[in-house]
């Protein structure tokens, strides 16, 4: 029996999805498709004037883990207000971040998931016009 | 109906003493593997291992003889004859083998000119909509390399092919009609003579895809009007890395080899060769010999059982498995009804709009598998490599259980356990 990787907040924010919405004004967008089962997810990134995340949302539905990964992710780009993460640390996140934020183990079979909201933020930072 | 005694056939399958308390119902993904294919493989390995049609000792003998036994073997199993049968990797490999000796033959694709107005006189390719991307793409790249139209017949009513839209599709400009016999996403077992009939009548080959049908319902190549068929090993008890490619006596010898290697050569200068008779021009260096030996045995054991009762087996689960699946509040079921199905149904849990109790809640694919998984229950969750069936289905992912001649009513019932457990955690 291994269910730990449903813990309580996986399952809340699944159910409940922080920063769920479509940004109508942007700096960074991008777009993410899980291999595996075709979900789909968009990330949508705002920078205040001191270059620091000021809003950042996704859409798209997939599973627990991608629902509460893209939740989770748009949160901590965000922090607390005024405290938003820079482009340039936007560009230094990596896959480990991501587990770590989860909480969870993750397997082989999961990464895609897990990934998706990480790999749309990508997606965004490489569309962005330099 | 009567069901197999699959107290006495797991005894069978190793796997079930090892891992006491497996729900498998995945076998469309891979089928589990009965004893008599391992010993068989092993007889290979452990006294008589040797190359084949080479050695001129003992063993070597021996092995061929294993090998070509096993050719004859399948060949039996789906109406052919051995010359008509190539073994190769699996049905990926079978596929893409296909369509490339096809292109390289020369004969099959003249490049049609422009016609006397100026229309387009292109040649064209119909497939389904249902086909495994492993029989759609390489089809997909061969017209994109010889610019031919690529055409896909719809999914009609009760999950099958829609007919009449094929009988508009299929045209003299027509080169090729791809068909899977069964569907692993749908179940559905398709007419596939009635495209073959279809095909025919415009002078086109008629490919059959039959990688989930093998070894689940009787399959006669003759009957079914197949130019081409292919299937893998796997899913029918056999090992993995080994597969059949049949391909009908007088297309095959037209036929040029597209892997090129050892042993299909019939005299070779510093500047080129030429090519041995068919099939052996096709398995070009040392096959999988213990493969071949196992799927050997695989249909061996196959044909003792029946494949006719393992489909009567089946069919006894697919309805049960209906009338549970159906009790299940939000549940949406993709597949073919019970008498057309070869023992696969996909279903997602949507979930009830404004769910009141905890077992009406809506869990993706995903979540679903990775539960039923915690609790040893093996279903498949994505979009079973056939990505167009699922953008038509309108949806990204399925679940997918598929039944076996070792599943047993009470698997199903493992799974229904699974799935209500999954919705409580998934409550709102």
């Amino acid at each position: 029996m291994d269910e730990e990787i449903y813990k309580e907040n996986i399952l809340d924010h699944n159910r409940n999805p922080h920063n769920r919405e479509v940004l109508d004004e942007y700096d960074l967008r991008g777009g993410g498709t899980n291999p595996t089962c075709g979900d789909e997810l968009e990330l949508f990134v705002k920078l205040g004037e001191d270059g620091k995340v000021t809003h950042a949302t996704f859409l798209g539905s997939g599973c627990a883990i991608s629902q509460a990964g893209a939740s989770m992710l748009t949160d901590k780009l965000k922090g607390l207000p005024g405290q938003g993460m820079t482009l340039a640390g936007l560009k230094l996140l990596a896959p480990g971040d991501i587990y770590s934020m989860l909480g969870i183990h993750i397997s082989p079979g999961r990464v895609n998931c897990a990934l998706l909201a990480y790999r749309a933020l990508n997606d965004g930072l490489k569309n962005a016009k330099a | 109906m009567s069901m197999l005694d699959t107290k006495a056939i797991k005894k069978d399958f190793p796997i079930f003493e090892h891992e006491k308390d497996l729900v498998y119902l995945d076998s469309a993904a891979t089928s589990q593997t009965p004893q008599v294919v391992l010993d068989a493989m092993n007889g290979y390995y452990t006294s008589f291992r040797s190359n084949i049609h080479r050695g001129l000792y003992k063993m070597g003998e021996e092995a061929s003889e294993a090998y070509e036994s096993a050719r004859a073997s399948v060949a039996r199993f789906i109406g052919a004859a051995p010359e008509e049968i190539v073994l190769t990797s699996g049905a990926t490999a079978s596929s893409n083998m296909l369509v490339r000796m096809l292109e390289e033959s020369g004969s099959i694709f003249p490049r049609t000119p422009l016609g006397f107005q100026g229309e387009s006189l292109e040649d064209e390719i119909v497939a389904t909509v249902m086909e495994h991307h492993a029989s759609l793409i390489p089809l997909q790249e061969l017209a994109k390399r010889e610019g031919l139209a690529i055409k896909l017949v719809p999914v009609g009513l009760a999950y099958g092919i829609d007919y009449d839209a094929a009988e508009k599709l299929i045209t003299p400009k027509t080169k090729i009609v791809a068909c899977v016999l069964a569907s692993n996403v749908l179940g559905t077992i398709n007419d596939v003579r009635r495209l073959a009939d279809l095909a025919h009548k415009v002078g086109a080959l008629m490919i059959v895809d039959a990688t989930e049908a093998v070894g689940h319902i009787p399959v006669d190549v003759k009957k079914l009007g197949a130019d081409f068929l292919y299937f893998s090993g796997h899913k029918m008890l056999g090992p993995t890395g080994i597969g059949v490619l049949y391909g009908r006596k007088d297309l095959l010898e037209a036929l040029p080899p597209s892997v090129f290697g050892g042993g299909i050569v019939e005299k070779v200068t510093g500047e080129s060769a030429t090519w041995t008779s068919s099939p052996k021009r096709f398995e070009a260096g040392t096959p999988n010999i213990a493969g071949a030996i196992g799927l050997g045995a695989a249909v061996e054991y196959l044909g003792k059982v029946g494949v006719e009762n393992i489909h009567a087996h089946v069919r006894e689960l697919t309805s049960y498995a209906f009338e549970k699946l159906a009790q299940i509040p939000g549940i949406h079921v993709f597949a073919a009804p019970v008498e057309q199905n070869v023992g696969i149904i996909s279903f997602t849990i949507d979930g009830l709009p404004a769910a009141a109790t905890a077992l009406q809640a809506g869990v993706h694919p995903h979540d679903l598998a990775q539960i039923a998984g915690d609790s040893n229950v093996a279903i498949r969750a994505g979009h079973h490599c056939a990505a167009p069936l699922m953008q038509t289905l309108g949806v990204p992912a399925t679940a997918r259980a598929s039944f076996y001649l070792y599943n047993e009513k009470a698997d199903i019932d493992a799974l229904i356990e699974a799935i209500k457990k999954a919705q409580m955690m998934f409550a709102k």
